[in-house]
C-alpha cells in the first residue's frame, strides 16, 4: 500500500513542521497580545521599544496593528492583555462600560490636514474646523480612513463640531484601509486627509501631499495604554499587560519615545506625556 | 517605472546579502503553505478519490459543495478560524490563534477542497471502460483503486500545485489568524501589505519577487516532475 504509506508519512510530516513551529512560538504563557493602532507600527516606534521591553521582562509581545476601534473590541473580549490606542472618547466609554482596569497618558503628537499643494479649496493656514467647512463646500475630494480607527474618530468629531455630515457626499470617499494606504489614496486622487503627523512624515517622500492646517488645538493626537478588567475575562494575562503598560510609562521608554525619529525626520514623532494629567493636554 | 527598477535593485540586493529577516520570513512563507499542502492532500486525495468512485444518495451535494469550496475566499475562512481559536472561542483552549500552527489550519481549509475537487475530477476523466476493465481482470477493488490513482498521477499534481499555488499567494486569512507578528508570524504576503501601508515601496516590490520566485520554483520542480512521467 504505497499510496497509504505515502500519506501516513506525508501527515505525519506535516503535524511535526506545523507542531514544531508552534512550540517555537508559544513561550509557555509568557506571550502578551498588544492590540494598537496602525500608527505606532506603521512608524516604526514598536520596533524600537518591544525588543527592549521583552528583553527586561521575559515576555513576548504578539503586537496585532489594527484601528483603535478594533483594537478596544478584542479588549472588550478579552481577546487581548493590553491596548495602546488613540481614541480618547471611545476610551472613556470603554472605561466607563468597565472593560479597562487602568488608564494612563502615554504620548502624544498631532493629526495635520494634508492634501494637494494647489489646495483647491484654499485651506492653507486655517483652523481646522473652517478647513473641513471650505472643503466641503468647495467640493474638492477628501479621502477618510471609514474604519473605526482613532483617527476616524477624530475626523468624525471635527465634522460634527463643524455642523457638517458628509456621509454619502460624492466629494467624501471612505477608503477603509489603514493610515498609510488611505494617505496614498488622497494623493493619488489629489484629495484631503487627516493624518497623524508620525505616518505622514514616514511616508512624505513618495507622497506628493502638503501639510496645510496644523497646530490647531483640535488636532492633539493623544494615546493611552490601556490594562484590561480580568475580572470579566480570566483568560487575560494580567500581569503581563500590567508589566507592558508600567514599562511605556516608565522614564526609559518615555526618553525612549521622546527622542524616536529625530536623526531621521529631524523632529520628534511622538511627545512622552506620562504622569501628566489630561488637563494639560486640553482634555 | 524607476520605482520599479529601483524595487527590482533593492530585491537584488536584500536577496544577495541574504538579509536574514527576509530569509527567515521567506521560510516561514514555505514552511507553513507546504505543511498545509500536505495536509490538504492527507485529506483531499483520500476523500476526493471515494467520492469520485462511490454512488450513494448526496454525493452530488457534496461534490457540490467541495467545488464551491474551491472557490472559498481566504478572508472568509480567516474570520472563521479567527473566531473559533479566539480564547474564549469554541476550540481557545488550543491556545494557538496568532502562531503559524493557526496559519497552517487556515490554509490547510482553503487548500483542502481545491485538492479534493481536482481530485474528483481527475479520477472522474479516466476512460469509464478502465475501471470494468481492472475488475474483469481479476483484480479486488483495492487494487483497482490503486491503478486508478496511478493513472491519474498526472492531473493529481495539478491538484497539488493548485493547492500549493492557492495558499502561498493567500493574505487575508495568514493576516486575520497569524497578526503579522514580526519573528513569528510574518510571511511573504503580509509582510507585503505591510511594508506598501508603511510607504516603503522597494521593500514591498523586493518581497513580491521573492513570492513570485518561491511560488515559480515549487511549481517548476512539480512541472518537471509532471512532465517527465508523462506517459510516451
Amino acid at each position: 500500500m504505497l499510496i497509504a504509506r505515502m500519506l501516513i508519512a506525508v501527515l505525519m510530516l506535516a503535524m511535526s513542521i506545523g507542531g514544531g513551529a508552534a512550540f517555537a512560538a508559544d513561550g509557555g504563557g509568557k506571550t502578551i497580545i498588544l492590540a494598537t493602532t496602525t500608527s505606532t507600527q506603521d512608524s516604526g516606534l514598536l520596533d524600537l521599544l518591544l525588543p527592549i521591553f521583552e528583553k527586561q521582562s521575559g515576555y513576548q509581545v504578539k503586537t496585532i496593528s489594527v484601528g483603535s476601534g478594533q483594537a478596544m473590541k478584542m479588549g472588550e473580549r478579552g481577546e487581548a492583555d493590553v491596548l495602546l490606542v488613540h481614541s480618547p472618547a471611545a476610551e472613556q466609554k470603554f472605561m466607563a462600560a468597565g472593560f479597562g482596569a487602568t488608564r494612563r497618558l502615554v504620548m502624544h503628537n498631532d493629526f495635520v490636514i494634508v492634501g494637494p499643494a494647489a489646495d483647491p479649496a484654499r485651506i492653507k493656514g486655517v483652523g481646522a474646523i473652517e478647513a473641513f467647512r471650505r472643503i466641503a463646500s468647495s467640493g474638492a475630494l477628501f479621502a477618510s480612513r471609514g474604519d473605526n480607527s482613532g483617527t476616524h474618530a477624530k475626523e468624525q468629531g471635527l465634522w460634527k463640531a463643524a455642523g457638517l455630515n458628509p456621509e454619502g457626499q460624492q466629494w467624501y470617499q471612505q477608503t477603509g484601509l489603514g493610515m498609510g494606504q488611505t494617505l496614498n489614496v488622497a494623493a493619488e486622487k489629489k484629495g484631503y486627509t487627516l493624518t497623524d503627523r508620525a505616518t505622514y512624515l514616514a511616508l512624505r517622500k513618495s507622497l506628493g501631499l502638503d501639510i496645510l492646517s496644523e497646530g490647531d488645538g483640535k488636532l492633539l493626537n493623544v494615546y493611552h495604554v490601556l490594562e484590561l478588567n480580568s475580572a470579566r475575562w480570566p483568560k487575560i494575562n494580567r500581569a503581563g499587560g500590567k508589566a507592558f503598560a508600567d514599562f511605556m510609562v516608565s522614564q526609559q521608554a518615555q526618553q525612549l519615545i521622546g527622542s524616536f525619529g529625530v536623526s531621521r525626520y529631524g523632529s520628534a514623532l511622538f511627545f512622552p506625556d506620562a504622569g501628566k494629567s489630561p488637563a494639560s493636554l486640553g482634555l | 517605472m524607476e520605482l520599479i527598477i529601483e524595487g527590482v535593485r533593492q530585491a537584488l540586493a536584500l536577496l544577495l546579502a541574504l538579509d536574514r529577516e527576509l530569509l527567515a520570513i521567506t521560510w516561514l512563507s514555505l514552511k507553513v503553505s507546504c505543511s498545509a499542502t500536505l495536509i490538504s492532500l492527507a485529506l483531499g486525495l483520500p476523500s476526493g478519490t471515494l467520492l469520485a468512485l462511490s454512488d450513494f444518495p448526496g454525493r452530488r451535494l457534496i461534490i457540490s459543495m467541495v467545488n464551491t469550496g474551491m472557490g472559498l475566499p481566504p478572508v472568509v475562512v480567516g474570520l472563521f478560524v479567527t473566531i473559533f481559536l479566539w480564547r474564549n472561542g469554541p476550540i481557545g483552549f488550543l491556545e494557538i490563534l496568532y502562531t503559524p500552527t493557526a496559519m497552517v489550519l487556515a490554509q490547510a481549509v482553503i487548500a483542502t477542497p481545491i485538492v479534493t475537487g481536482i481530485t474528483i475530477a481527475s479520477i472522474q476523466n479516466l476512460p469509464a471502460k478502465l475501471k470494468l476493465q481492472i475488475l474483469a481482470l481479476g483484480a479486488t477493488r483495492l487494487q483497482m483503486v490503486r491503478i486508478l490513482v496511478r493513472e491519474a498521477r498526472l492531473p493529481l499534481l495539478a491538484a497539488v500545485m493548485a493547492g500549493f499555488g492557492g495558499v502561498i499567494s493567500e493574505v487575508g486569512a495568514s493576516m486575520m489568524v497569524g497578526g503579522n507578528i514580526k519573528g513569528q508570524t510574518r510571511v511573504l504576503t503580509t509582510a507585503t501589505v505591510m511594508e506598501t501601508g508603511k510607504g516603503n515601496f522597494e521593500v514591498a516590490i523586493a518581497l513580491s519577487l521573492v513570492l513570485l520566485g518561491l511560488a515559480f520554483g515549487v511549481n517548476y520542480l512539480l512541472t518537471v516532475i509532471q512532465q517527465r512521467e508523462r506517459p510516451r
